[in-house]
C-alpha cells in the first residue's frame, strides 16, 4: 500500500470538469511535482486534500486510513500541512504568532487552564516555543520574528508560509507554487530547502510547481495534468518529452 | 528608548515584558486604589461606569477586536446578566452565586446565538445580531412573571458576605475593578495561548487557520461564549450600579456605544478598551455642559462682540433649543465613529503609540511610520 493514494479524484463545478478522475500515489519520503498548464486542475487537486472543496466523487488515503470525509481542520491533526498559493497568513500578527499557530495540532491544553494560565500551559508553550525557533533556524527567518506580517515582502512571507506548514510537524506537505513571485537566488534557497525537508526532517512532499528549474532541481517523479487529467507520470525527464505534455504546452 | 534582549523563552511569554511596565501599572492601580478617598462622589461614580464598559468593552474585543466577528448584541448580553441577577435576588440567592449563574447563563445563551452565526459573515453578521438584540428586548418587555415587563425590575442593595455593599460605597468601586482586573488579566492569558492565537488566525484568514488544524466553528462559538459569559458578569454590576432596571435601557444605542467604546478605544489591544470607556463615560457629562452652561457662554461671547441683549437672548434660546436636541446623542456618537474610522483607524491607543514613537525616534520620526500601504493584492482567496 502506498503513503499517500488518490483514487478517481473528481470535482465538478457544473458541466466544468476541475478534477477529472485522476488517481496517483505518493511514497514515502518522496518529492512528487504536479505541473500543467493554468487551469490544468493543480490546485483543485490540493484544495481537494486540503477538504477546501468536497469531492464528487472518488476516495483519498493516507497512511492506509480514509480522509475523504474527514472534516478540514482534522486533516491537519493527521499530519499534513499546506501552504498556499497566494499566501493565506495572519496579517495582523507576529511571525512568531503565526508560526505558533502551525503548532496548533499539538496544543492540549483546555480552555480554563489557559485563563488561568496554569503552569502546565506555560510549560507547553515553551516547548512549542523551542520548535518554533528550530524551524526559525531552520530557514534564516531570525530577523523577522518580532515583525508583523503586514509589512514584510512577499519572498520573506513565501518563506514564513513555508515555516508554518513545518511548525505543525507534518508527515506529508503540500507546496502550492513555492516559487512562484520569488527571484532566483530566493528559488536557489527555496529548492535547497524543500531538499531538506526530504532529506534532514523525512518529510513526503507533494508540490503544485511551475518553475521547471526547481521540478527538474528537486522533484523525484512528476505527473502533468491538463484540463483535469493526468498526462503523463515519471521521472521529470521522461515527463518532459512526452510528446502529450510537449503538445499541451506547445499547443502542437 | 530601551533595547530588548531576549536571553528565555520565558521573554516572549510573560505579561510584562520588562521592569517599566510593572512600574507604570503598579503606580496606575495604586491610584486606583487611593481615588475613593480623593475623588468626589460623582467622579467615583463615573469611575465605576468606566470599570463596567471597560470589562464589556474587553468582551467584545476578544470576540470583535480578536476574532473578527462584530455584534451588535451586546447589550443584550448586558441586559440578560443583569435580569438574571435581579430575578435570582428574589429568591434571595446570595451574590456569588447569581453572579456565577449571570455569567454562565449569558455564555450558554452566547453559544447559542454564535452557532447560527458561524455561516455569517460581516454585515450580515451584525444584521442577526442586531435581531437577536431586538428579540431580547421584546422578551424582556413581554415576559412579565419574571422580568415584570416595562414597569422594570428593582435591584436590592449588593450584600457580600452579610455586609451590605451600597452602590456608591467604595467597597463596590472595589468590587467593580477588581472584576475588571481579573477580566483584562484573564483575557491576556487567552491572547498568549493557543486559543487566542486560533482566535486571531480565524480573523486574519479562516482558511488557512483551518488548514492548520484550527476547528474554526468550534473556535467562533468559543469566543461568542467567553465575550457574552464576560458580558454578562458585567450586567450583574450594572444592574447593581442603577439599581433599576428596565428593558429600555438596553437598546440598540447601548450596543452601538460598546462598539465605540472599542472603536476609539483601538480594536488591536485591550487598551483600547479602557481608553474607550473613559471617553464614552465622559460624553455625558460633556452634553450636559453643552445643554447648560454652552448657551449661556455664548450669548455672552456674542454680547461682548455687541450683540444686542435681544439678539444675545435670542441666540441663547437657540443654542439652548439645539443643545437638547432628541437625536443629538446619536449624531453625535455617528459623527465619531466616522471621524475615527477616517482618521484613526488605530483608535486612541493608536494615538498613544504614534506620539510615544514620535519621541522615542526624535527627531527621526517620519509622518509615514503609520501610514497604511498595500504591499501586494490578494487576487484569489478562498473564503
Amino acid at each position: 500500500m502506498s503513503y499517500f493514494r488518490a483514487e478517481n479524484l473528481s470535482l465538478h463545478f457544473g458541466g466544468l470538469k476541475a478534477v477529472d478522475a485522476v488517481s496517483f500515489a505518493v511514497e514515502k519520503g518522496e518529492i512528487l511535482s504536479i505541473i500543467g498548464p493554468n487551469g490544468a486542475g493543480k490546485s483543485s487537486i490540493f484544495n481537494l486534500i486540503s477538504r477546501i472543496y468536497r469531492p464528487t466523487s472518488g476516495r483519498i488515503f493516507f497512511e492506509d486510513q480514509d480522509i475523504t470525509e474527514q472534516p478540514p481542520y482534522d486533516i491537519a491533526r493527521l499530519g499534513i500541512a499546506r501552504t498556499f498559493q497566494n499566501i493565506e497568513l495572519f496579517e495582523n500578527a507576529t511571525v512568531l504568532s503565526n508560526l505558533l499557530v502551525g503548532r496548533h495540532r499539538h496544543s492540549t491544553t483546555q480552555l480554563w487552564q489557559e485563563l488561568l494560565f496554569l503552569p502546565s500551559v506555560r510549560a507547553n508553550e515553551k516547548v512549542h516555543r523551542r520548535r518554533v525557533e528550530q524551524v526559525i533556524e531552520l530557514l534564516d527567518l531570525e530577523p523577522y520574528r518580532d515583525k508583523l506580517i503586514s509589512g514584510l515582502p512577499y519572498g520573506v512571507r513565501k518563506v514564513i508560509e513555508l515555516a508554518r506548514a513545518l511548525c505543525s510537524e507534518p508527515k506529508l506537505i503540500l507546496l502550492d507554487e513555492p516559487s512562484s513571485g520569488l527571484n532566483v537566488e530566493e528559488t536557489g534557497d527555496m529548492s535547497f530547502w524543500i531538499r531538506d525537508l526530504k532529506n534532514e526532517l523525512g518529510v513526503t512532499v507533494l508540490m503544485v510547481e511551475h518553475d521547471m528549474s526547481l521540478v527538474n532541481r528537486v522533484s523525484d517523479r512528476v505527473i502533468a495534468l491538463n484540463y483535469g487529467r493526468v498526462l503523463a507520470m515519471g521521472s521529470p525527464a521522461e515527463v518532459q518529452q512526452h510528446p502529450d505534455v510537449v503538445a499541451a504546452y506547445l499547443g502542437a | 528608548m530601551r533595547f530588548m534582549f531576549k536571553t528565555d523563552y520565558e521573554d516572549d511569554i510573560r505579561l510584562f515584558p520588562h521592569s517599566g511596565y510593572v512600574v507604570t501599572y503598579g503606580v496606575l492601580l495604586a491610584l486606583l486604589l487611593i481615588a475613593p478617598h480623593v475623588l468626589s462622589s460623582y467622579l467615583m461614580s463615573q469611575l465605576v461606569f468606566v470599570c463596567i464598559y471597560a470589562i464589556v468593552g474587553v468582551a467584545l474585543l476578544i470576540l470583535t477586536g480578536f476574532t473578527g466577528q462584530a455584534s451588535l448584541g451586546h447589550a443584550a448580553f448586558l441586559a440578560i446578566g443583569a435580569y438574571t441577577a435581579a430575578y435570582l435576588q428574589t429568591y434571595n440567592v446570595p451574590f456569588p452565586v447569581y453572579f456565577l449563574a449571570a455569567g454562565l447563563l449569558t455564555g450558554i445563551i452566547g453559544a447559542m446565538v454564535g452557532f447560527p452565526a458561524l455561516r455569517l459573515t460581516g454585515i450580515y453578521l451584525v444584521i442577526a445580531t442586531i435581531s437577536f438584540a431586538l428579540i431580547v428586548e421584546e422578551i424582556l418587555a413581554r415576559w412579565e412573571s419574571v422580568t415584570h415587563g416595562n414597569e422594570g425590575m428593582r435591584v436590592k442593595t449588593l450584600s457580600l458576605l452579610g455586609v451590605a455593599v451600597p452602590r456608591d460605597s467604595p467597597t463596590f468601586y472595589y468590587l467593580c475593578l477588581a472584576v475588571l482586573v481579573l477580566t483584562i488579566v484573564g483575557t491576556l492569558n487567552l491572547l498568549r495561548s493557543p486559543t487566542g492565537r486560533a482566535f486571531v488566525a480565524i480573523r486574519d484568514s479562516e482558511t488557512a487557520a483551518r488548514s492548520m488544524g484550527v476547528n474554526v466553528a468550534l473556535y467562533k462559538v468559543k469566543s461568542f461564549a467567553i465575550s457574552a459569559a464576560i458580558t454578562g458578569f458585567a450586567g450583574v454590576l450594572f444592574a447593581h450600579k442603577l439599581s433599576f432596571i428596565s428593558p429600555e435601557m438596553f437598546t440598540l444605542q447601548l450596543s452601538i456605544e460598546f462598539i465605540i467604546v472599542i472603536l476609539i478605544g483601538g480594536t488591536f489591544s485591550l487598551h483600547g478598551a479602557v481608553l474607550g470607556a473613559i471617553f464614552i463615560v465622559m460624553i455625558d457629562p460633556f452634553l450636559t455642559y453643552l445643554k447648560d452652561d454652552m448657551p449661556g457662554i455664548i450669548a455672552g461671547l456674542a454680547a461682548t462682540f455687541g450683540a444686542s441683549t435681544a439678539t444675545a437672548g435670542n441666540i441663547q434660546s437657540n443654542v439652548a433649543a439645539f443643545a437638547s436636541l432628541n437625536g443629538l446623542k446619536g449624531a453625535i456618537y455617528g459623527i465619531i465613529i466616522v471621524l475615527f474610522v477616517l482618521f484613526e483607524p488605530l483608535g486612541l491607543y493608536g494615538r498613544w503609540l504614534k506620539i510615544k514613537l514620535f519621541f522615542q525616534l526624535f527627531p527621526l520620526y517620519k509622518r509615514a511610520t503609520f501610514k497604511r500601504q498595500k504591499i501586494y493584492v490578494k487576487s484569489e482567496r478562498n473564503r
